[in-house]
């Protein structure tokens, strides 16, 4: 696969402080991209069955150098490249997994993870299941996800539905360097196989917050900013946005609870459903395209969930139903905290009926987006 | 990882010659059951016998699993009679540490490597996916998608190969499966890393109906090898003598760190590609008769019978214990199997979610509901 140079928006560094880290004693701030690095260096330290191998993980440390200098203190028994082959990789870390290893492979981009999908959804997800629990593969398909930061086709796909469908994998994401940190050893330490996308556009976002594996469970949501009026649920690289959003919507008066979903699959539904059934309104911001998008499951788990106790229609804020765009319209498809407060203005906060639909009856195909 | 020794290739001849495979297919016995001296030493006379014991259970036991199909006792079967050769004789030539990766027409394989026959015939019966546990005798689970497993194959032999431990995985593959990408990507990962694996292509000449001439363009498939810088082995592979001293040789070789080798043998399919094919659309009877004519048991049989090695009370001894092992495989299948609801969310993770629990939980309420609770 060839790895296109990517435009400025890698020079983009933002900084996420949230106000439980912010009181800390500063640890120094650190990079989502540092903080998995570190993640890959003690888990390699700690258990000699981790291995870490993929494309240009070795000498280079990676494309996007998260495995930066691990070949170099670990060894080229531990830390290898592989021949340029995807299914190759999963397909044999399914059979190192088989023989008591724990390979964390990396998949270059997230459209280039396609030709291991065969490899993932029918062995990677299931060998445990077909076995009756007897073949385990603790397994983590480290794999860089998104938009945001200038590529060209294939270099921006978010692949998360594909994934989460599939029973038997775990589906992460993290959104902040240090929680970053905290999931991908939670990853490596799980007896699951995970696929762990990593928001690339967040890989130079900084955190003051400490590393460390204590803290939400590998299956746990996260409220990172309590709020009465309304939940905002985002994951991976639109945490932020939402973050932003809830900011901004402090402005208008509403108070927003934005929950960092960490794990995809399984879903943490009882945070959520305990959020929504206290503030009664929700939106949902991915990426990836709305139609059968991982809004949509969220949107029907908490409407079967939390009807009695919602005053709006759960709305959803996402990409187009587009192939991902080319870099210089794809500020216009990701999502952004000025579409997520347009949502919340719908969310009929006085009562009134949400205009977007009204008219739909007549036109339903022309009212088709959110 | 260490370079690769292809050994001498002498000056005259170009790079890579000594990875060829002969121009004709390995034989040390030939289809009327004569010795092939230019084939090589033949395996030990207790081998040989063995080798003739097993094919005579295997294709007893083959037969009798297309029967339970007959009977409603198995979904489907694919038969691998008339490749008995490669069934036991590849199987046999592996050490105890060895791990064998079989496909779904290798069931006779699987239980020549003693796995139970009916925990390998759960796939079939609709049971579990995957009835025997694979680390018991080291057998993979039977592969339905092609070649998938040959990279499980090469990540084993290769995670045992960083601890220092000596184990070769054999893998089990068909002409058509060549095709696939996986074969590609693992003949390449296992010759790049020299992985201690033997691939094994048993072409019976059809991928289902396709014949090999639709499926590459190749000389041979041993032909392939020489591309991902590994031997590639032609053998006769009804020549259950011959498939045992070429995958023994490839197990050895691997195990001293010597790098995999791909065999190709030569092997005809005798039935329908499961019960559910009809193999006459694709191919003539006369073809079929011709393969028959080169059977396997009947090869070996004749040699043993004119080396001393078999006599007649010994061969009815043997049918005997075919005829046992076939009974027993029919009487516990026909007992029916036992099956729980509830298992089906406990293998999907480590722990089941507490979505998996729910649905559990609502299936088994509704089952007792339904009064339908006896098999839970």
């Amino acid at each position: 696969m060839t790895c296109w140079p990517i435009s400025g928006g890698l020079a983009m560094t933002t900084t996420l402080d949230h106000p439980a880290t912010a009181a800390r004693s500063a640890p120094a701030p650190v990079t989502m991209a540092a903080a998995l690095n570190a993640a890959l260096a003690d888990a390699l330290a700690e258990d000699e069955r981790v291995l870490v191998f993929g494309e240009d993980v070795g000498a280079l440390g990676g494309v996007f150098r998260i495995t930066d200098g691990l070949a170099a203190r670990f060894g080229d028994q531990r830390v290898f490249d592989t021949p340029l082959a995807e299914a190759g990789i999963v397909g044999t870390a399914i059979g190192m997994a088989m023989n008591g290893m724990r390979p964390v492979v990396e998949m270059q981009f997230d459209a280039f993870a396609y030709p291991a999908f065969e490899q993932i959804t029918s062995h990677l997800a299931k060998l445990r299941n077909r076995t009756r629990g007897r073949v385990e593969l603790p397994i983590v398909v480290r794999i860089p996800y998104g938009g945001g930061i200038g590529g060209v086709e294939h270099h921006c796909d978010s692949s998360e539905v594909y994934y989460t469908h599939t029973a038997g994998l775990r589906v992460l994401t993290p959104a902040r360097p240090a929680d970053a940190y905290r999931l991908l050893r939670q990853a490596i330490a799980s007896p699951d196989p995970v696929i762990f996308l990593e928001p690339k556009r967040r890989y130079w976002s900084k955190d003051r917050a400490e590393l460390t594996t204590s803290g939400p469970g590998i299956d746990q949501a996260e409220i990172i900013k309590p709020g009465r009026d309304v939940t905002i649920i985002a994951y991976g690289g639109t945490v932020q946005t939402a973050m932003e959003a809830a900011q901004a919507a402090a402005e208008t008066g509403w108070d927003a609870e934005v929950i960092d979903l960490r794990s995809l699959s399984p879903v943490d539904d009882a945070t959520l459903v305990r959020s929504v059934r206290r503030t009664g309104r929700a939106v949902v911001v991915h990426e990836a395209a709305g139609f059968c998008g991982y809004g949509a499951e969220i949107a029907a788990r908490l409407t079967e969930r939390c009807f009695h106790h919602l005053q709006a229609p759960i709305l959803r804020i996402t990409g187009f139903d587009i192939p991902y765009p080319p870099p210089m319209v794809e500020r216009h498809h990701l999502p952004t905290a000025d579409r997520v407060l347009d949502a919340l203005a719908r969310l009929q906060w006085e009562d009134q009926p949400d205009e977007r639909w009204l008219g739909a009856a007549e036109d339903p195909a022309g009212a088709d987006r959110a | 990882m260490t370079a690769v020794d292809h050994g001498p290739t002498p000056a005259s001849q170009p790079a890579g010659t000594s990875l060829l495979p002969a121009p004709t297919a390995r034989q040390l016995i030939d289809p009327a059951g004569r010795l092939v001296p230019a084939g090589g030493p033949l395996p030990e006379a207790d081998v040989l016998r063995e080798l003739y014991r097993r094919m005579v259970i295997g294709r007893r036991f083959d037969a009798q699993a297309t029967a339970l199909t007959k009977q409603g006792r198995l979904a489907v079967y694919p038969s691998s009679h008339g490749q008995d050769a490669c069934q036991v004789g590849a199987v046999l030539a592996l050490r105890e540490q060895d791990w064998l990766f079989p496909t779904y027409r290798d069931t006779v394989a699987v239980v020549t490597r003693a796995v139970d026959p009916v925990e390998t015939l759960s796939l079939l019966r609709g049971e579990w996916h995957c009835g025997y546990d694979p680390y018991q005798h080291r057998v993979a689970p039977q592969c339905t998608p092609l070649a998938t497993h040959a990279l499980h194959a090469v990540g084993l032999a290769h995670a045992a190969r960083l601890r220092g431990e000596d184990t070769v995985a054999l893998v089990l593959v068909g002409d058509g499966g060549t095709s696939e990408g996986d074969t590609h990507e693992a003949l390449n990962f296992a010759a790049v890393w020299q992985a201690p694996v033997v691939f094994l292509v048993q072409n019976n000449g059809y991928a289902i109906s396709v014949p090999l001439a639709k499926q590459t363009a190749a000389p041979t498939l041993a032909h392939k090898g020489v591309g991902y810088g590994m031997p590639g082995v032609l053998i006769d592979g009804n020549d259950a003598a011959a498939v045992y001293a070429s995958v023994g040789e490839a197990v050895a070789r691997a195990g001293r760190g010597g790098g995999p080798t791909l065999i190709e043998a030569l092997t005809y399919r005798i039935e329908a590609h499961t019960n559910a094919d009809d193999a006459t659309r694709y191919r003539a009877a006369d073809e079929v008769a011709a393969w028959q004519a080169r059977d396997p048991l009947t090869r070996l049989e004749t040699y043993l019978r004119g080396a001393g090695l078999l006599d007649d009370a010994a061969a009815a001894d043997l049918q005997q214990e075919a005829e046992r092992f076939a009974a027993s495989v029919r009487e516990r299948m026909n007992a029916d199997a036992a099956s729980d609801p509830a298992e089906m969310f406990a293998h999907v993770y480590a722990a089941p979610t507490a979505q998996l629990i729910e649905q559990r939980d609502d299936l088994l309420a509704d089952l007792r509901g339904l009064g339908d609770d006896d098999d839970a």
